[in-house]
């Protein structure tokens, strides 16, 4: 039979690290093209979707695709080390072969954001999937309103993306403010928590949707001080994290109630989140 | 329904041998104090009393399944790169499954809908169905653990055979009901019994109209949705619960699974496994976080599953076909029945007592 990704739903495309970026001290970054040319280029995915990488021999496991699908030469997943796959995952070098079956899940209504103030909030590894949907309303950038960010690690040296910050910094075209927990004698930007530097921030609900992702009490208390600077429900955007196998709605792994995560998510609206069943 | 054979009860051991040659027969077996679907082998004969205590979902759904093949390999490049070969492994196998029952047979139609579904098929369980006849027999004697009528199904139906079998004193008739069991009804050398297929009907009629009725459950989804938040309700119906998962693993139509690597060298296998929502482990992610920790909120999954999130995605159609091997098996005497039926009126009754 098949020998054909997307017709075999458990087969994953092969691929080749292109390059391994290290990013803080337990996040790696790495940039991976599909072997097949002609894959790689038929390859479509919406900022948001996610990925399974496989190491063959240790198994696979969810990563959103953090390049933007407007820039194509490679395809980017940065991954913290907390466990089994991923510890491997950070052993892998320049030309060493994965697997990759994307694109999964559903992405961020970037069509529906059109013409709107956009306004990232993003907490640690949770600043990748923030980052697929950055550049490409960059890349896109007339169809989009102002668009703010603020990006929070623990401390200095725990800022993924360091490389990108002067840049995203110096633009006119968007505002950025950076934070940490711990700060440093050479640190020149501020030292608070994300809820509480957004608040100072004090972005303007109006024709506004903020799009937020980070460690679950990051979120909770994010959403807290949207709410308090007038956000609704439905101006809110956040990503859930599930334990996932198969990431096509049939290993039953990652429901929450009649919904799959890794098919109806991993992207949801707060007023999404709230009907759903108690059981994050 | 489509062509009738029939067969003599003593000529059926030898027809399944002649079937066997051409493909696997699996078929119930007694094996100590239980009956499972296992290869058969004329020698050790069939058990076709009753129901098996697992169900045949493993004719599709293997407990361990090689889905892929890997192989490291080292370039002749200077310095040398690891190469990486996969390999699909699709199953092939004809299959006949006989003595599967109504219930049984109703738990492929669960399955089919999720792994079948349109455009997301799971070729893997594809292959199989495409290559494996389901030969269903009806019942003669419900036993007091069935409940397949108060869920849809019933001790005669025919929903996702290949053929029925019904007995009709020394005869087996069979009839196909698919035109899978059709063209292998064909093939075989067994004479027509199309007259028979009245008196077989019958037969199925009078065993459906002798068994209990029972209030039905096909009205749970609504109720059992409603009480997600309940908690109490849920650490009552759980409260004795092992989370040994028996329930799950000899349940027809629990499907979820694993997937994980074996390897060995620069070598191994992709494997899926049959998994379990009873398990603390299932839900548990790396930063130990755990959204089903207590066996209250997995008790809740696994009932809200079958009587709630599966009919809302499947136009209400329940996960739970009736069989009751669930009751009679567990451990600690649970009764799924009893569950939804205290969903069904629980609300009532806490109204009735804050009426009080
Ligand atoms: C939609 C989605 C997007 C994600 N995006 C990223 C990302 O861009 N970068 C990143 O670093 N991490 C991301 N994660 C989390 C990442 O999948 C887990 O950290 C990773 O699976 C842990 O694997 P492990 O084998 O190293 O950990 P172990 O603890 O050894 O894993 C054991 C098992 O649990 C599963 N698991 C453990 N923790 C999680 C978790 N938090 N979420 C899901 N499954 C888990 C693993 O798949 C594995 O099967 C994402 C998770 C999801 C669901
Ligand atoms: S078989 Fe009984 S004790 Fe075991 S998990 Fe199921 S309900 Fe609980
Ligand atoms: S990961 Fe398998 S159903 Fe979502």
């Amino acid at each position: 039979m098949s020998e054909n990704p997307g017709t075999n739903l458990y087969l994953p495309f092969m691929a080749t690290i292109q390059e391994v970026v290290r990013e803080t001290q337990n996040i790696k970054t790495f940039r991976v093209t599909l072997n097949d040319p002609e894959q790689m280029r038929n390859f479509r995915f919406a900022p948001g979707q996610v990925g399974q990488l496989s190491v063959f021999g240790v198994g696979e496991s969810t990563f959103v695709i953090n390049s933007p699908p407007t820039r194509m030469e490679y395809l980017q997943f940065s991954v913290m080390r907390v466990g089994e796959l991923t510890t491997r995952l950070h052993k892998l070098r320049k030309g060493d072969q994965i697997g990759v079956r994307a694109p999964l899940g559903n992405s961020f209504p970037f069509e529906d954001m059109k013409g709107k103030n956009v306004v990232f909030v993003g907490g640690g590894i949770g600043m990748a999937p923030l980052r697929t949907l950055l550049l490409y309303m960059l890349d896109n950038r007339t169809d989009y309103g102002d668009i703010t960010l603020l990006y929070g690690a623990r401390s200095p040296s725990d800022m993924a993306f360091s490389y990108e910050l002067p840049d995203w910094l110096a633009r006119k075209d968007m505002s950025t403010v950076l934070t940490v927990d711990n700060g440093t004698p050479d640190w020149a930007h501020k030292v608070g928590l994300i809820p509480n530097v957004l608040k100072e921030m004090n972005p303007s609900p109006e024709n506004s949707v903020a799009v937020t992702c980070g460690p679950p009490i990051m979120i909770k208390f994010t959403i807290q001080a949207l709410h308090a600077l007038g956000f609704q429900d439905e101006q809110i955007i956040t990503t859930l994290e599930k334990r996932m196998k198969c990431g096509v709605g049939i290993c039953g792994r990652c429901n929450i109630g009649s919904k799959y995560v890794c098919q109806d998510g991993p992207v949801f609206t707060y007023a999404q989140l709230r009907e759903l069943p108690n059981e994050l | 329904m489509g062509a009738a054979r029939c067969i003599k009860k003593d000529a059926l051991l030898t027809w399944l041998e002649e079937v066997g040659k051409s493909r696997l027969v699996l078929a119930p077996r007694a094996q100590g104090k239980s009956t499972a679907f296992l290869p058969f082998d004329p020698a050790k004969g069939i058990s076709l009393s009753g129901l098996a205590t697992s169900s045949p979902k493993q004719a599709l759904i293997p407990r361990h399944e090689a889905l892929l093949e890997f192989r490291y390999t080292k370039t002749d490049q200077v310095p040398a790169q690891t190469g990486l070969a996969v390999r699909e492994l699709i199953p092939n196998q004809p299959t006949l499954v006989f003595g599967a029952r109504p219930c049984d047979a109703r738990g492929f139609t669960v399955l089919d809908r999720v792994y079948d579904a349109g455009a997301k098929r799971d070729v893997y369980y594809c292959a199989r169905r495409d290559k494996t006849i389901v030969a269903t027999v009806a019942c003669t004697e419900p036993a007091d653990t069935c409940f397949c009528n108060r869920v849809g199904g019933g001790p005669g139906d025919s929903a996702g055979s290949d053929i029925l079998v019904t007995e009709l004193d020394q005869l087996y008739v069979l009839e196909a009901v698919t035109q899978r069991g059709e063209a292998f009804l064909l093939e075989q050398k067994l004479p027509d019994a199309t007259e028979l297929a009245d008196k077989a009907q019958a037969a199925r009629a009078a065993v459906r109209a002798a068994m209990p009725e029972g209030d039905s459950l096909l009205g749970a989804p609504d109720k059992v949705g409603a009480l997600f938040d309940e908690m109490p309700f849920w650490d009552g119906v759980a409260a004795k619960c092992l989370s040994c998962g028996a329930c799950s693993y000899l349940c027809p139509t629990c499907y979820c699974f694993n997937i994980t690597d074996e390897s060995k060298g620069g070598q191994g296998v992709r494997v899926r496994t049959w998994d379990n929502c009873m398990s603390f482990q299932f839900t548990l992610e790396g930063s130990g976080h755990n959204p089903r920790a207590t066996k209250s909120q997995r008790m809740r999954n696994r009932v809200g599953h079958k009587f709630c999130y599966y009919p809302t995605l499947h136009d209400g159609a329940l996960s739970c076909v009736g069989c009751g091997r669930c009751i009679a098996h567990c451990p600690v005497s649970m009764d799924i029945r009893r569950i939804v039926s205290k969903a069904l009126t629980y609300e009532k009754a806490a109204k009735e007592h804050s009426n009080v």
